[in-house]
């Protein structure tokens, strides 16, 4: 049973990442965006079988819930009617194809070549408080980088958002 | 009798056993949630009744129910069939799609206003134990996380509403909503860490044990073990209870933080352009919403189903009649929030757009953000500088049980 819903959510995943940039019924960035959260939620689905419950919950809350809704709000101001009537261009699709086709490649290639990963690890390493004991002692440099870095991106923000500096 | 049904029940598979329970969870849950939004708009109806000096509804009722001998009249008044003749109204009530409308959209916005709340409800521990049983539906071990980010996609429904409507007041009361939502959650999530600094637990259950054992967060009184940790936090978390509340009225669109509906600017907000049961899904959607929120509020702040003097959930385990009890706390307590927000909506006048953006990033956050940091002192002074280990719940016993 646990293989059946790996293998749903992940066609599902894919399905909807595709609908993302080639949907066929629809050019509208809003049905885009949609589909983007959709595949982030199977993305969740997908964590949760890896028994990273935190992780799954973080990628929902944070991506689907927040970053996306942002997306939307700025796609549905911005008003893209132009984007809806855009065509796709063979050269663009020919080379986004082999792109991706080049991808899958080299991932199907090094699959073949190494073949599966090890024995799986315990479950015990997507709980909250191991995780949070990680960030906190092993990964802390990369961690508190990380928080300044985006505390720079904030301040940036504000700066430029700013109409006239004193 | 119990004892033969259980005993038949616990015959069967683990997997049987779990779906068995799960389902009848699941569909005891819905049918309550669903009666309490149901009766939550008479409430709301008459409550407002009351404060306005009306009477509200009070005529509506089925044939012959008034000839029954001495229940009769009282079920024939209070209008206790009103929500029955509503919710019949919106089915039968023609379902008007406007010409111009994005169709897709236009049909999924109500749903997916209506099922987060209810998919919220899921993990919220409405009573201790039947049996063996733990009454709730999935007991998460990353819960209020879980729920957060459920809640977070609450608001696709009313973007959808208004991009979907594709005409003006639905769409500003979209963009309204987005903005609004996304600025309360955050500090709605940062004004819950303290309890989960103290508790050292993220599952909603494991939260609830806590309050039995050491006291609730918001009245810290009566608890079977007080310790000073309590009284050091009680401030803080009664801070921490305000932050929630408040942003909870703005989470479920309420008054006095129903901007993305004010009916004096923008005639109806993102459901202008819905009519019949679509509209009804937006209706009862807001109150499933608070439902959910009374039951988040209940379990993180006035200890879930716990009350003094019956806080033992061991008890429950072997009496049933206990564990009924523990429900009907639970449920006595989301009635008791329920009033409260219904009250706040008919006492206090709207805030303007830019005073509730103020509230929320200027002084919740901020304040939030200290909340927690006190909060963490305190927290590390207590185990640091007291001889007893900190009041840790059995981790073990809450752990991924796979």
């Amino acid at each position: 049973m646990h293989d059946a819903f790996f293998y749903i959510f992940a066609i599902l995943t894919v399905f909807c990442a595709v609908m993302v940039v080639a949907n066929p019924v629809s050019r509208s960035p809003i049905t885009s965006a949609m589909f983007l959260v959709l595949t982030i939620t199977c993305m969740a689905a997908l964590f949760v079988q890896l028994h990273a419950f935190f992780l799954a919950a973080v990628q929902i809350l944070v991506y689907a819930g927040a970053v996306m809704v942002l997306f939307l709000f700025v796609i549905m101001l911005l008003d893209l009617k132009e984007e809806e009537r855009r065509r796709i261009k063979a050269v663009s699709a020919g080379l986004g194809t082999l792109a991706v086709g080049s991808i899958l490649f080299l991932i199907i290639k090094s699959t073949l070549q190494f073949g599966q990963a090890g024995a799986i690890p315990p479950h015990t390493e997507g709980s909250t408080a191991s995780l949070g004991k990680l960030l906190f002692s092993n990964y802390v440099l990369p961690f508190e980088i990380l928080s300044l870095l985006l505390l720079v991106a904030m301040v940036g923000v504000i700066l430029l958002s700013k109409k006239d500096l004193k | 009798m119990f004892q033969t049904i259980f005993n038949t029940i616990s015959s069967w598979s683990p997997l049987t056993q779990f779906t068995f329970w799960s389902a009848i969870k699941v569909f005891g849950v819905f049918g309550v949630a669903m009666t309490i939004v149901a009766y939550a708009v008479l409430a709301e109806r008459k409550i407002s009744a009351f404060i306005q000096d009306r009477v509200g509804p009070n005529r509506v009722s089925l044939p012959l129910i008034g000839s029954i001998p001495f229940l009769g009249p009282l079920l024939t008044r209070w209008g206790i069939w009103q929500p029955l003749a509503d919710g019949v109204k919106s089915f039968i009530k023609e379902d008007f799609t406007p010409s111009y409308v994005r169709k897709a959209y236009y049909w999924l916005a109500p749903a997916i206003t209506f099922v987060p709340a209810l998919v919220v409800i899921a993990v919220i521990p409405f009573g201790s134990y039947i049996g063996n049983q733990k009454m709730v539906i999935a007991d998460l071990d990353v819960g209020i996380l879980y729920s957060f980010g459920i809640i977070s996609l609450g608001v696709y429904g009313i973007v959808l509403a208004g991009y979907a409507s594709n005409s003006k007041y639905p769409f500003l009361g979209g963009i309204r909503s987005s903005a609004q939502l996304i600025s309360y959650e955050i500090a709605m999530g940062m004004s819950v860490v303290p309890i989960f600094l103290v508790t050292q637990q993220l599952n909603l259950s494991a939260i609830v044990e806590y309050q039995a054992q050491y006291g609730w967060f918001a009245l810290p009184f009566c608890a079977r073990e007080l310790t000073p940790l309590s009284f050091m936090i009680w401030p803080f978390a009664l801070i921490s209870f305000f932050i929630f509340l408040v942003s909870g009225f703005a989470e479920t669109n309420r008054l006095p933080f129903d901007l993305p509906e004010s009916e004096t600017e923008l005639v109806a907000g993102y459901n202008t352009e819905y009519s019949s049961i679509k509209f009804a899904l937006f209706f009862m959607g807001e109150y499933a919403n608070i439902i959910a929120g009374a039951g988040m509020m209940v379990t993180l702040f006035l200890g879930g189903w716990s009350v003094p003097g019956l806080s033992d959930a061991a008890i429950a385990k072997t009496h049933i009649a206990v564990g009924v009890a523990h429900i009907l706390i639970f449920l006595f307590k989301v009635f008791f929030l329920i009033a409260i927000v219904i009250w706040v909506r008919w006492m206090f006048p709207r805030f303007r757009y830019d005073q509730l953006m103020d509230l929320g990033w200027r002084r919740f956050i901020p304040v939030a953000l200290a909340n927690i940091l006190i909060v963490a002192v305190i927290v590390w002074a207590v185990t640091t500088f007291s001889n007893e280990t900190k009041p840790a719940l059995a981790h073990s016993a809450y752990q991924v049980n796979k």
